[in-house]
This record gives C-alpha cells, sequence and structure tokens, in this order.
C-alpha cells in the first residue's frame, strides 16, 4: 500500500478540500492504483537528465530556433489599468476596495 | 446520424461576398440547428446571441459598404467554456464558476472577434478540461453526434461534437494531454493542437500551464489552416507565448507531399490497440505511401512512461493553479465561520470528483518528502520523452500513429475507473509533454460505423507540414478510407 488514510487526510488538508468519510475511503484507493502504476517511472534511470519544467526553454537549442520571448523583456512602462470595479464586481462579497472575508486574526 | 456541416470557412466568404446570405441569417440558421440538436446533444453550455447579432451586423455592414473582408467574416464559431469570453458566462464545466462572468476577452477570442467570426456560444468540456470523455462535465455529458450513446471524447467534447453535428463552421477547443486530437479522432473531424506557444494562454482558464494550447476544430484542413492563421503569434500578455514568426499556413498546404519521410513507431502499434483502429490506421499510412511519403520505422524508447509523467506533472500543476478557487475574489462562496472552513466548504461543494481527485494526486506529488520521487523524477522523464521527437525528427519530417486506441466508447463505460481512463490517452500525451504540433484526421471507420483518427505530428512551429500532409490525405480519401 502505497497511500493510507492518513496521508489522504493530510493531502485533503493541504490542499483545502473537505472530504466525506466515504470519499477519503474512494481517494485513497483509486490514488493507490494510480500512484502504484506511477512507480513504473523508477525503472529509468534519470540520474543524469536534467528536469524539463518548460517546453520552450529546452527547445531552442535542439530545434535552432531563435524564441525571442525568452530573452526580451517588454520595456517597464507604466500602462492604465482601471480595472478595480469590474474585478470586485466579481465577488460575493467586496466593498471597494477590499474583499470581504470571515476574520482571519483572533485577539 | 449528424448532418453534414454544409458550410466552410471559404463558402461562408464567398457566400457573403456575392450577397446570397448575410453574416445575420447565417447565424440564425446556426441557432436553429443548435436549438433543435443541442437538447440530445449537450454540446453548447452558454449561447451568446446578443453579442453574436452585434457582431454578424458589424459584417453585414462591411459588405454592404464594399469593404473587404477579414479572413473569418461572418463565420459561426464555438468557443470551449475554459476560455474566456468577455461578459458572457464562463463554466470551465464546473459549479464552481456557474455564474462567473469574465471582465475580459482571452486574446485567441480577440483575434477572433478582430477577424470577423461570429463566436455562438461556450462549449460543454470535462470540468477544468479534466477528463477523456465529457462526463466529468458538471452540467451534462456530451453526447457523440455520429453515435448518441457514445461519449465524444474529452475534454474539448461539446467543441468537437458541436462542429461534427454542424451546429458550428469551427471551434475553438484546449489541449493538455490530447483534449483535441482525442474528441476529433472519436467525432470523425479534424482537430488540431499546435506547437505549446504558438497560441497565446491569455485568458486561457489554467489546468497545467506548461502543457495546455488552444487549438481549431474543423470540418476540413482549409479551414484549420484559415483559424490557425489567425490565432497564431506573439501576444505580450503570455510570456510563454513564443516570438517566433507565424508560418504562412496557406503556402504549404496545396504542395505535394512525395519524398516526406514520415515515421511510424511501432511502440504506438503495440499491445491495447484496438484491430480495426489499427487496421485504418495502417491504410491511412499506405496511402501516404501511395502518394509518395517515405516510410521509415522509429524507435521511441520512453513512450511507455509517458502516462506516469503526464499524470503527475498534469496533476501538480492543476494543484497550484486551482488553489485560487478560494471563494474570495470569484465563483461560488460557501460560508464558513473561519477564512480557512470557507475554502473547504467552497472547495468541496465547488468541485466535482475527477477535479478533487487531479488536486489530490497533484499536491501529493508535490508535497515534502515525495517532490523528488515524483514530480522531478516526471519532469527528467518528460525530458527523455522530448528528446525521443527530437531525434526522430532529425530523420522523419512527421510522425504518424493512431490518436487513441479504440474508437468511441459507452457513456458511462468507463467513469467508474479513473486509472483505465487515464492509459487511454497513451498516443496523444507524449506529444504534449513534447511540445510539438498534432493533428487527429478521420482515417475511415470501424464496421460499427465509429470514426477512427489517424495523428499526424510535426516538429516545433512546423503546424504548416501537418496541415500539408493532412491536407493531402483529405485530397486523397483519407478522411473516408
Amino acid at each position: 500500500m502505497k497511500i493510507s488514510r492518513e496521508d489522504v487526510l493530510g493531502v485533503a488538508e493541504l490542499a483545502h478540500l473537505e472530504l466525506s468519510p466515504q470519499e477519503i475511503d474512494t481517494y485513497r484507493g483509486q490514488l493507490d492504483e494510480i500512484l502504484t502504476y506511477i512507480d513504473k517511472l523508477k525503472e529509468l534511470d534519470v540520474a543524469n537528465v536534467e528536469p524539463m519544467a518548460q517546453v520552450l526553454f529546452a527547445r531552442s537549442a535542439a530545434d535552432g530556433i531563435d524564441v525571442k520571448s525568452h530573452s526580451e523583456l517588454r520595456e517597464d512602462v507604466l500602462r492604465p489599468c482601471d480595472v478595480a470595479d469590474a474585478v470586485l464586481s466579481r465577488s460575493s462579497d467586496a466593498e471597494k476596495p477590499f474583499f470581504r472575508v470571515p476574520k482571519v486574526i483572533e485577539r | 446520424m449528424s448532418a453534414a456541416p454544409s458550410w466552410t470557412v471559404a463558402s461562408v466568404r464567398e457566400a457573403l461576398g456575392k450577397k446570397k446570405v448575410s453574416a445575420r441569417e447565417l447565424a440564425s440558421e446556426y441557432y436553429k440547428r443548435i436549438e433543435k440538436r443541442n437538447p440530445e446533444l449537450n454540446a453548447y453550455l452558454t449561447l451568446s446571441p446578443e453579442p453574436a447579432s452585434r457582431q454578424a451586423d458589424r459584417v453585414d455592414a462591411a459588405v454592404a459598404r464594399g469593404e473587404a473582408l477579414p479572413p473569418l467574416a461572418g463565420v459561426p464559431i464555438a468557443v470551449k467554456d475554459v476560455i474566456s469570453t468577455l461578459g458572457v458566462r464562463t463554466t470551465c464545466g464546473s459549479k464552481i464558476l456557474e455564474t462567473y462572468i469574465p471582465p475580459y476577452d482571452a486574446t485567441a477570442v480577440e483575434r477572433l472577434e478582430r477577424a470577423g467570426a461570429v463566436i455562438l456560444g461556450k462549449t460543454n468540456c470535462d470540468e477544468f478540461a479534466m477528463g477523456s470523455s465529457n462526463e466529468n462535465s458538471a452540467y451534462a455529458s456530451v453526447r457523440n453526434p455520429v453515435a448518441p450513446d457514445r461519449v465524444p471524447g474529452g475534454s474539448s467534447g461539446g467543441s468537437a461534437a458541436a462542429v461534427a453535428a454542424g451546429l458550428a463552421v469551427a471551434a475553438l477547443g484546449t489541449d493538455t494531454g490530447g483534449s483535441i486530437r482525442q474528441p476529433g479522432s472519436f467525432c470523425g473531424i479534424p482537430g488540431l493542437m499546435p506547437t505549446y506557444g504558438r497560441v497565446s494562454r491569455y485568458g486561457l482558464v489554467a489546468f497545467a500551464s506548461s502543457l495546455d494550447k488552444i487549438g481549431p476544430f474543423t470540418a476540413n484542413i482549409a479551414d484549420a489552416a484559415a483559424v490557425m492563421g489567425v490565432i497564431a503569434g506573439h501576444d505580450p500578455n503570455d510570456s510563454t507565448s513564443a516570438a517566433v514568426p507565424v508560418e504562412n499556413y496557406w503556402e504549404e498546404l496545396e504542395k505535394p507531399i512525395k519524398g516526406l519521410r514520415i515515421g511510424v513507431p511501432e511502440d504506438y502499434f503495440g499491445e491495447g490497440l484496438d484491430s480495426e483502429v489499427k487496421e485504418k490506421v495502417q491504410a491511412g499510412i499506405a496511402l501516404l505511401e501511395r502518394l509518395g511519403c517515405k516510410r521509415i520505422p522509429l524507435q521511441m524508447p520512453h513512450t511507455d512512461y509517458a502516462i506516469a509523467a503526464y499524470y503527475i506533472i498534469a496533476t501538480a500543476e492543476a494543484s497550484s493553479n486551482l488553489a485560487r478557487y478560494d471563494g474570495v475574489r470569484y465563483g461560488l462562496r460557501v460560508p464558513g465561520s473561519t477564512l480557512i472552513e470557507m475554502y473547504r466548504k467552497t472547495r468541496e461543494r465547488g468541485f466535482g470528483p475527477e477535479v478533487k481527485r487531479r488536486i489530490m494526486l497533484g499536491t501529493y506529488a508535490l508535497s515534502a518528502g515525495y517532490y523528488d520521487a515524483y514530480y522531478l523524477r516526471a519532469q527528467k522523464v518528460r525530458a527523455l520523452i522530448a528528446r525521443d521527437f527530437s531525434d526522430a525528427f532529425r530523420k522523419v519530417d512527421a510522425i504518424i500513429t493512431p490518436t487513441a486506441p479504440t474508437p468511441a466508447f459507452r457513456l458511462g463505460e468507463k467513469s467508474s475507473d479513473p486509472l483505465q481512463m487515464y492509459l487511454a490517452d497513451i498516443y496523444t500525451v507524449t506529444g504534449s509533454l513534447a511540445g510539438v504540433p498534432g493533428i487527429s484526421v478521420p482515417c475511415g471507420s470501424t464496421k460499427a460505423g465509429l470514426p477512427v483518427g489517424m495523428q499526424i505530428f510535426g516538429p516545433h512551429f512546423r503546424e504548416s507540414g501537418v496541415l500539408q500532409i493532412a491536407r493531402a490525405f483529405e485530397n486523397a480519401g483519407g478522411f473516408a478510407i
């Protein structure tokens, strides 16, 4: 067994997910099966392989393509960004210029 | 059976130019078709007749003034519901965004509209594009227009079904691990995944940022080239969009493919491949050989590891991206007595089972003590898979494979077994990890009448080459082989 009930609860807490007892059991079994399958990655020797986080960086050298977006940063100039009303209007509880949430700090 | 999609980009253009139809009439014709078929197919989640009429009127006014028409003038198009549309509800197939109305357009949408396209509405999809059958939509399962007891594929199932049923001339989908190509295959239409970075992701609601791509579904290859010509290109609003010049997709489209080297990886034709699918794709390859292509056997030794690497990387990125749904700024909020309780209750109620499963898997893979064993290792395996592709493209101009191991399966057939569903992505996730362009083209049908798809991969930023082969295949009758 790769993953215990406690592991599932720990991950759910990290991910801010509330799970029912039944969901905990279902996910435990399914994640266990998936992770057991994923163990096949261990068959490969990757000691000397650089991890690939982003395809564009890894690519340009191999293909001889000049991916300019990675060497050119745009000019650092001020641009108008008057979106506060539009953005706040999407919240279920906002009072300009704030989003309102339950009390965070106890005193 | 599906109605044959009767309009194409070219025929719309010609009819508008000759004033045989107006953009407004065309839009209302499509809305009538949608009204008739959508209750059965569930391809659309939201229709946008008002902005569509305004856009159609702009096109008709341009026609009346005798102006030169932009490339997609009056073309009725559908947009997958993970792509932001200003003022038009965008749910991502999720309850957590049931009432969300974006304050801006995605760059791809803005480009379509600038090109004169009329956006009819938003298409159904697996929740946050996570799924291969469209059964993970929080709203309704899309039905395959070719066989309504079967899935249309996923996650862009609504977009594929809309085009296949003639409810849009073209549609935007998104592809992270096969979500354009596999539904294209299941519904019997072309679906193109562009190179990573070719089409801006600005305004695309993120699933897995290093893998997500926007691309077109169309009824034919010329239309795919037309849509690509509009949506491709650098966008300063997406730092991962490439400043590589956009090819002229028309230039090579009709060129003969004689002499091109097509690689056929043996690893894609082994165990698990349906015998009828295998037979059709082999026939497709034989047709390409008759058209003068040189068939070259390939080894892509890391293919078998692609699913494992993909499902770690994609879920890890998803767990991070979906942390934003906390009830604070937009979308569903379920009240709680503390902030954390509000997050937890909102996410519990707002997310469906597959999204939760992937968030759990991704969170686990990124958590302390497991990062090296899973996430870092998966990224290294990703590099090996990408190397398989770059090695192959030193020897060949394109790689030909089946798109999916089976034709469309029945609704409910795989929905209780997530791992089996993941394993069916085997032929598409490889190219996704490598970031190369790939198209699924129709390649005949099984004896039961279910469409088969053949996949064509090309080197980075060589959509032209992929489209050229697809077009030659179409011209030679390959779609109905």
